[in-house]
C-alpha cells in the first residue's frame, strides 16, 4: 500500500525525464479512469446500460470552458465550476432518466445514445445566432486551474523538483481519483448500492424489497453523471481548448469497453481496464508504427483503426468468454460478529 | 448525415409554399422508404430474439461498399448500367448475407442466455469491427457512386422528383411487399412468428430456431444491403462512417412504428422520413431562423424519445413492459 | 374484530381474457389464510395485484384501514405486506446475508450522503440491518451459509432465504407463493415449522400452495380460486367436502 503510493508520487518525475508526453497520457488516463468508475456506477453497480455517457463529460467541459475562458470574458475560480458543472451534469442526468428509466434496459441505451448525439449536434450549431458554444470550432485560451498564487500553467520548483504544468495536473487528478475511489468504495457497501445491486439483479423483486426502482435508478444516472462533469471539467482546464468533436460516440463506446473489460461492478477490474485501454493505443502508436515502417516501408495500418479494432474485439470477445471482465466483481463477503452474538 | 432534404429545395427557384411543402413530401417519402427497409432488419431480429442489433446500420454500409466497388470494377470492362447495378446488388445482398450470418454464429448465439446487456454489448462490438474493417479495406475517402445512371428529373404537382427517388420508393415497397408476403404465407414466416411469439413452444411444434433466427438475419441483412445501394446513389456516395446514423435513425422508426412489428417498421420509417423532411424544411420559420436544418439529425431522437415516454409499445405495437 | 385485509370486487383481465373476476375476502390479524386452486386459477395473479406489480381494473384492497389499490409495490411493502415468488427470484449474485439486507430498505434510511461519510447514524443503522439479517437468517437455519451468494444455495434453501428477505422488510403480513414447491418431505416439516414460528411472531400469513396436506394442516381459512372466480371459501374441512372444489380439481363429474 506504502510502496503503491511512494510510486504514484514519483511516476510523474520518472515520466518526466521521458517527455512531458508521458505525464499528459498518464492525465488523460486518470481522467478516464475517473469516466470509467462514474459510468461503472451505472452500468456496474444498478445494471442500465448508457451509451450517452459522454455527453455529461461533455457538459461537464463546456461549463467550465464558458466559465472560465474569455469566450465570454468570464473567469470564475474552478473550486466554485467544477461543482458546478457536476451539478448541472447531474440535473442533465436526471432531466434525460426521469422519463426514461421506466424503460427496459436496452430501451435506455437506444435513448441515452440518441440523448448523446443531440447534446452533441446541439453543441455543434449553438455558435449562431447567438453564439454560446462556438460551434464546431469550439473554445480556446480556458484558464489553467489556480490555486491562490500557484498557477497550473508554469513550472515552480519545490524542493529540489520541478512541477510542470503537466506534473501539477497529474497530482491533483490523483487527489480527485482517491476521493472518487473512496467515495465508489463507500457507495458500494451501502444501503443505497445494495439497492443499485437488486435493481441490477432483479427489478421487480427490488420493487417486491420496498425499493422505489425509479429513484434509485435515477440517483444511480445522476451520479454517474456528476462524475462525468468534474472529469470533463477537469478535460477542459487540462487541454485549454474543447470542441464538439472531443464528445464523439466513440468516446462514449471507449469508456464503456474500459467498464466491460475491466469487470463491470468491480471498482479495480474497472481502473484496470481503464489503464490498459487508455496506454495500449499509445503503446501501438510507438510500436505500430515503426514496426510497419521497417518491414513494409510504409503504414499500412493506422495504430486508431487497431486501437478501435482492439475495442470491438474486446467487447464481443468478453461478451462471449469472460462476461465477467478480466477482473471480476465477486460476491462481497462480510466479517460477522461472533455467533453467540443476541439476535435483536 | 447529409441535409438531403434541402438538396432539390435549394436547387429550385422561387417557389410557393405549396411548392415546397410537396417536395419536402417527396424527399421525405424516399427517405422514409430506406429508413423503413432498414427497419425492417432490427424489427424482425428484435421480435424474435428481443436484440437491438447495433451492428444492422453497418450492414447498410457495407452492402453500399461492396456494390459501389463492383460497379465500379464493371463498368470500365463495358457492362452496361442496369446489369451492372443488378449483379453488383446481388453480390452486397450475398456479402452481407453471410455477414449477418457470420455475426449471429459468432457473436450473438453463444449469448443466447447470457444477462439482457451481453448481447448488446457485444453488438456494439459487431458494430465498431465492421466499421473499422471497412475503414482498412475502403480508407477513409469516400466512395463516389459511379455516374452510370444519369439523374432525370420529373415535374410532380409543382415539385420535382427524379428517377433514382422513384427507384428507391419503388424498389422498397417491392421489398417490403415481398417480405410481407415471406412472412405472412409462408412456411418459414410461419415458423419465424411462432418463433417470436414463444420460442419454447415452436420447438417441441418441430421448428428449428437457430435455423430460424440465422434465416431472420439472413434476410435482414440482404435487405440492408440493398437499402445500402438505395441511399449510396441517393446521396452519390458511400462511406465507412454512413450505416452508424442511418441504422439508429432506423432503428428510431422501428420502434416509433413498434418494434417487433413488420408493419410498423414501414410506417413508422415513412413517418419518420416526413418528420425529417418536414421538420427541416419548415423548423427555421417556425423558430425564426435560430433553428436551421442542421438539426435535422435531432429530429428523430426526439421522436424517439417522445415515443418511448408516451407510447412505448409504438404505434402498431403491443404493450411493452417487464411481467411479473 | 377488524380485519387486516378486506379485498372486495377484484377485476384484472389482460387483453380480453379475464384474470380475476369480482373476487372479494378479508384475512383477520393472526391468521393463515391459504389460496388454492388449479393452475391458471388466477392465484399469482391476485398476488401481484395485492403487491403493487399489477393495478387491478376494478375493486378496492384495504390493508390496516388504508386502500392499496393503485399504489406502488414499494409503497405497499411500507403499508406492511411482504412476499415471495413462486419462481424463486433471490438476488442471485450477492451473498444471502445482503439478500436480507436489501429486505430492510423500506425500514432503513441513509441516503448518498450517509452513504460516503459513513457518519454515526449510518453506522448504527448498517449495524442494526446486519445484526436484524442475520437473526432472520438464523430463523430460517442458513446463518452458515451468510457469505454465500444466493445463487450457490440449494433449492430449498433459497425458498427460505426469500422467506427470511422478506420478513426482513417488517411485514404484517406475509404472502408466500408456493413455499413448498419443490420441497420435499422433511423440508416440508420444516417449513411448516417455520411459518407458524412467524405467526407466533404476530405475522399474519397468506399463503398459495399446491401442496394440499401441508394446506390443510396449516390454514385456518382458505379460498379457492377457479378460472378468476371465488368457488369455496371457508375452513379447510368444509372446502375437502365442497363438491365444486372437488370438480375444480378432478374436472366435471363423471356423467353419470
Amino acid at each position: 500500500m506504502v510502496l503503491v503510493a511512494l510510486a504514484l508520487l514519483a511516476l510523474p518525475f520518472a515520466l518526466a525525464g521521458a517527455g512531458t508526453t508521458w505525464v499528459r497520457v498518464t492525465n488523460l488516463a486518470i481522467l478516464f479512469i475517473l469516466l470509467s468508475l462514474g459510468l461503472n456506477i451505472v452500468v456496474g453497480f444498478a445494471g442500465l446500460l448508457d451509451l450517452g455517457y459522454i455527453a455529461f463529460y461533455a457538459v461537464g467541459a463546456y461549463v467550465y470552458a464558458l466559465l472560465a475562458s474569455p469566450h465570454f470574458g468570464i473567469h470564475w475560480p474552478f473550486w466554485v465550476i467544477l461543482p458546478l458543472g457536476a451539478l448541472v451534469a447531474a440535473l442533465f442526468g436526471a432531466l434525460l432518466g426521469a422519463p426514461t428509466l421506466k424503460l427496459r434496459g436496452d430501451y435506455l441505451a437506444i435513448v441515452t445514445l440518441g440523448f448523446g448525439e443531440i447534446v452533441r449536434i446541439f453543441l455543434n450549431n449553438l455558435g449562431s445566432p447567438v453564439n454560446i458554444t462556438n460551434g464546431p470550432r469550439g473554445i480556446a485560451r480556458i484558464d489553467a486551474i489556480r490555486i491562490g498564487e500557484l498557477s497550473f500553467a508554469r513550472t515552480d520548483s519545490f524542493l529540489g523538483l520541478d512541477f510542470s504544468g503537466p506534473i501539477k495536473y497529474y497530482f491533483l487528478l490523483l487527489a480527485m481519483l482517491v476521493a472518487v475511489i473512496f467515495i465508489n468504495l463507500r457507495l458500494q457497501n451501502s444501503r443505497i448500492g445494495r439497492a443499485w445491486e437488486a435493481v441490477r439483479e432483479d427489478e421487480i423483486a427490488a420493487r417486491a424489497m420496498g425499493i422505489d426502482t425509479t429513484r434509485i435508478k435515477l440517483l444511480a444516472f445522476a451520479m454517474g453523471a456528476s462524475f462525468a462533469g468534474v472529469a470533463g471539467g477537469m478535460f477542459a482546464a487540462i487541454q485549454g481548448f474543447i470542441s464538439p468533436e472531443s464528445f464523439v460516440l466513440v468516446e462514449s463506446v471507449m469508456v464503456l469497453s474500459m467498464v466491460v473489460l475491466g469487470g463491470m461492478g468491480n471498482i479495480w477490474g474497472v481502473i484496470l481496464g481503464a489503464l490498459l485501454l487508455s496506454f495500449v493505443p499509445e503503446l501501438l502508436r510507438y510500436t505500430v508504427q515503426p514496426l510497419q515502417q521497417y518491414f513494409f516501408g510504409r503504414m499500412l495500418i493506422d495504430p486508431e483503426v487497431i486501437r478501435m479494432l482492439i475495442f470491438g474485439f474486446a467487447l464481443v470477445l468478453v461478451m462471449s468468454f469472460r462476461p465477467g471482465g478480466l477482473w471480476p466483481s465477486a460476491v462481497r463477503k462480510r466479517e460477522l460478529a461472533a455467533r453467540s452474538e443476541d439476535p435483536a | 448525415m447529409l441535409a438531403c432534404g434541402q438538396k432539390a429545395f435549394a436547387a429550385g427557384a422561387i417557389e410557393t409554399l405549396m411548392d415546397i411543402f410537396i417536395q419536402q413530401l417527396v424527399n421525405g417519402i424516399t427517405l422514409g422508404a430506406v429508413y423503413a427497409v432498414v427497419a425492417l432488419g432490427y424489427t424482425m431480429v428484435y421480435g424474435i430474439i428481443q436484440l437491438i442489433n447495433f451492428a444492422h446500420g453497418e450492414l447498410v454500409m457495407i452492402g453500399a461498399m461492396v456494390a459501389f466497388t463492383l460497379i465500379g470494377v464493371l463498368t470500365p470492362l463495358g457492362v452496361p448500367a442496369l446489369p451492372a447495378v443488378l449483379v453488383a446488388t446481388l453480390c452486397a445482398m450475398t456479402a452481407c448475407a453471410l455477414l449477418g450470418y457470420a455475426m449471429e454464429r459468432l457473436a450473438y448465439r453463444p449469448l443466447r442466455r447470457a444477462p439482457r446487456l451481453a448481447p448488446l454489448i457485444s453488438a456494439i462490438g459487431v458494430s465498431i469491427i465492421l466499421q473499422h474493417l471497412a475503414l482498412l479495406v475502403w480508407s477513409r475517402n469516400p466512395l463516389a457512386f459511379p455516374q452510370i445512371v444519369k439523374t432525370e428529373s420529373f415535374a410532380l404537382a409543382g415539385a420535382t422528383i427524379t428517377n433514382i427517388q422513384i427507384g428507391i420508393i419503388v424498389i422498397s415497397v417491392a421489398m417490403m411487399l415481398g417480405l410481407a408476403w415471406l412472412v405472412y404465407r409462408t412456411r418459414l414466416g410461419i415458423a419465424m412468428r411462432a418463433t417470436s411469439q414463444n420460442a419454447q413452444m415452436a420447438a417441441l411444434l418441430g421448428v428449428d430456431a437457430n435455423q430460424v433466427i440465422a434465416l431472420t438475419f439472413i434476410i435482414g441483412a440482404a435487405l440492408a444491403a440493398v437499402a445500402g445501394v438505395m441511399v449510396g446513389s441517393y446521396y452519390g456516395i458511400a462511406h465507412y462512417t454512413m450505416g452508424s446514423a442511418l441504422g439508429l435513425k432506423a432503428f428510431c422508426a422501428a420502434v416509433l412504428g413498434g418494434i417487433g412489428n413488420i408493419p410498423g417498421a414501414m410506417l413508422g420509417g415513412v413517418l419518420l422520413g416526413l418528420v425529417e423532411a418536414l421538420g427541416a424544411g419548415y423548423i427555421g420559420d417556425f423558430t425564426d431562423n435560430v433553428f436551421g436544418s442542421n438539426y435535422q439529425d435531432v429530429f428523430a431522437f426526439m421522436v424517439l424519445i417522445l415515443v418511448l415516454v408516451f407510447r412505448p409499445s409504438g404505434l402498431l405495437g403491443e404493450r411493452v413492459g417487464d411481467r411479473a | 374484530m377488524s380485519d387486516l385485509l378486506t379485498c372486495s370486487g377484484i377485476g384484472k383481465s389482460f387483453g380480453g381474457i379475464q384474470a380475476l373476476a369480482e373476487v372479494g375476502f378479508s384475512i383477520t390479524p393472526g391468521e393463515i389464510y391459504g389460496l388454492i386452486g388449479p393452475n391458471g386459477a388466477g392465484k399469482t395473479t391476485l398476488f401481484n395485484v395485492l403487491t403493487g406489480i399489477y393495478a387491478p381494473d376494478r375493486g378496492s384492497l384495504v390493508f390496516a384501514g388504508a386502500q392499496l389499490a393503485g399504489l406502488k409495490p414499494h409503497e405497499i411493502v411500507r403499508r406492511g405486506i411482504a412476499r415471495t415468488f413462486q419462481n424463486i427470484r433471490l438476488f442471485a449474485n450477492i451473498s444471502a446475508l445482503e439478500n436480507v439486507m436489501i429486505g430492510r430498505h423500506a425500514r432503513t434510511r441513509a441516503g448518498l450522503l450517509g452513504a460516503i461519510l459513513r457518519n454515526a447514524a449510518t453506522r448504527t443503522e448498517e449495524a442494526d440491518s446486519e445484526s436484524r439479517a442475520l437473526a432472520l437468517l438464523d430463523l430460517v437455519g442458513l446463518r452458515e451459509r451468510a457469505n454465500d451468494a444466493a445463487g450457490n444455495l440449494a433449492y430449498g434453501d433459497q425458498r427460505r432465504l426469500e422467506i427470511a428477505r422478506a420478513l426482513a422488510t417488517e411485514p404484517r403480513l406475509l404472502a408466500l407463493d408456493e413455499p413448498a414447491a419443490g420441497m420435499n418431505a422433511s423440508e416440508t416439516r420444516g417449513l411448516r415449522e417455520l411459518l407458524l414460528e412467524i405467526r407466533g411472531r404476530g405475522i399474519t400469513l397468506l399463503l398459495i400452495e399446491h401442496d394440499m396436506r401441508l394446506v390443510m394442516n396449516l390454514c385456518d381459512r382458505l379460498l379457492v380460486l377457479d378460472y378468476g372466480v371465488t368457488i369455496a371459501e371457508g375452513a379447510p374441512a368444509a372446502i375437502q367436502g365442497d363438491a365444486r372444489v372437488i370438480e375444480a380439481y378432478l374436472g366435471a363429474p363423471a356423467e353419470a
